[in-house]
């Protein structure tokens, strides 16, 4: 009975550092600037690494962080005060309502699910700004869900770098 | 009662926290888009992301110098263009000078008030909005620079747009395009005058209430009327490239294309602003009349 559940790797709680600072990195690749197509290409970093906080440590991430990160896009992108904020709140409320089933599967597994939950991001942040009587910007706006879930599994693998045990646990 | 332990406390309920952060969101959306009582808000997010928002610039930076150094080969050619380009300039400059003498004079025959010229001051931009929806970009010029919102922002060719917010490093410039950011202005071939607006998609401007049997035709030139006070006189802002004469339909339908390079360019100009007429002044040109 046992072999049927996957194995899972036991990483070392998160230092609240290694947290702050991957947010803030992501902060640093969702502000570089870019234009054209590059821009509609480029994933949601922010969005993604609460995603990822929000799944596997869900005791060090809050709504609050989620807010906050939201504020400072906003102002970044020059957009309505708060579009990005409610987007975020909510995505990251869902991953933590779902981390326990989420982390079932691989990070290759979960691409359907980010795939939603990005969807669902984008969704509400079109649906804000056509209350505020802005245009419809085209489906281009929905292309970064999909860049975003390609980019799901090498940020995956790139934080389960930092939280590895050093020593083996099965050496003992 | 004595309270849980640290590992038992988790503080309200997920859901009613989202719910807390959704209705704080909602309400911080309408005061932004509503009523904006608060600028301190954007202000003090503004004066934290500065710096991320300047390390995130570095690559940016790097490509351009090693685009610049790349350049340098072609600095004999240019070179040589831009003096004859001066040349010919400084030939239209000294009618122009002629021209401006003569007018005082006419305006002191007239005693009319002069219109006062004012400085400019170059900035560049550092990026345009990341957001679909609206038309914005960042100065690199701020309150440091005394830059005050308001003022026009204009490029070699013509008008791009108008600063709205003022950081303490950069500003933000609404472009002519932003949807609704309406624009004084009057052709030049007939002196017609209307008021320009910002499509919001496509870089397009309309001119919306105009009926249809009105005198414009294609690639008229659309200059600033001056009209409204914030806009100088006879600054380039479009050229008609659409115009449906639908008489079903009350109004035509005119599109036009901005003539400076709304989205293209990196240098821009600040000018300063106008100083308010004051009714004083208003009045003597009444009586003038």
């Amino acid at each position: 009975m046992l072999s049927n559940y996957p194995e899972q790797e036991i990483l070392l709680p998160a230092n609240s550092w290694l947290i702050f600072f991957s947010l803030i990195a992501a902060l640093l690749l969702n502000f570089v600037p870019l234009e054209g197509i590059l821009l509609l290409l480029r994933p949601d970093f922010v969005a993604l690494t609460l995603l990822y906080w929000g799944i596997y440590q869900p005791h060090h991430i809050g709504l609050s962080i989620a807010f906050i990160m939201g504020l400072l896009m906003d102002v970044s992108n020059i957009g309505t005060l708060g579009q990005h904020a409610l987007a975020y709140c909510v995505i990251t409320y869902f991953a933590l309502i779902f981390h326990r089933r989420l982390r079932i599967f691989n990070p290759f597994q979960q691409l359907p699910q980010i795939i939603l939950f990005l969807f669902l991001m984008q969704s509400i942040i079109l649906l804000t700004a056509l209350l505020n009587d802005f245009n419809f910007p085209g489906w281009r706006f929905f292309l970064n869900c999909f860049t975003g879930m390609l980019a799901w599994p090498f940020i995956c693998f790139s934080m389960k770098l930092f939280c590895k045990q050093k020593n083996d646990p099965n050496l003992l | 009662m004595k309270s849980a332990p640290q590992f038992f406390r988790h503080g309200p309920n997920l859901f009613v926290r989202l719910s807390f952060f959704v209705l704080l969101s909602l309400l911080l959306m309408i005061e932004d888009t509503r009523f904006k009582y608060f600028p301190e808000i954007r202000q003090t997010v503004a004066l934290v992301a500065y710096p991320l928002q300047k390390l995130a610039q570095i690559p940016i930076t790097i490509y351009d110098w090693a685009n610049e150094s790349f350049a340098n080969f072609h600095l004999v050619e240019e070179n040589y263009w831009l003096k004859q380009q001066h040349l010919k300039s400084q030939r239209q400059l000294l009618r122009l000078q002629a021209l401006q003498a003569e007018n005082k004079q006419l305006y002191k025959l007239l005693k009319a008030v002069q219109k006062t010229e004012g400085g400019a001051i170059m900035a560049e931009m550092i990026y345009a909005s990341r957001d679909p929806f609206n038309h914005r970009a960042i100065l690199n010029k701020g309150s440091q620079n005394d830059i005050h919102p308001g003022q026009v922002v204009m490029d070699d060719m013509g008008v791009i747009g108008q600063i709205t917010q003022v950081y303490p490093w950069v500003s933000e410039i609404t472009l002519i395009t932003d949807k609704d950011h309406s624009v004084p202005v009057q052709a030049v071939r007939n002196g017609l005058r209307s008021v320009i607006s910002g499509a919001g998609k496509n870089n397009k401007l309309e001119l919306r209430y105009l009926s249809v049997n009105t005198d414009i035709k294609l690639n008229d030139l659309l200059v600033t009327s001056g009209i409204g006070g914030v806009y100088p006189s006879g600054l380039p802002v479009a050229t008609v490239t659409y115009i449906e004469r639908d008489p079903g339909k009350t109004f035509a339908t005119i599109v036009s294309t901005p003539v400076a390079g709304v989205s293209r360019n990196r240098q821009v100009l600040i000018l300063s602003l106008i100083p308010p007429i004051s009714d004083h002044s208003l009045e003597l040109i009444e009586i003038n009349q």
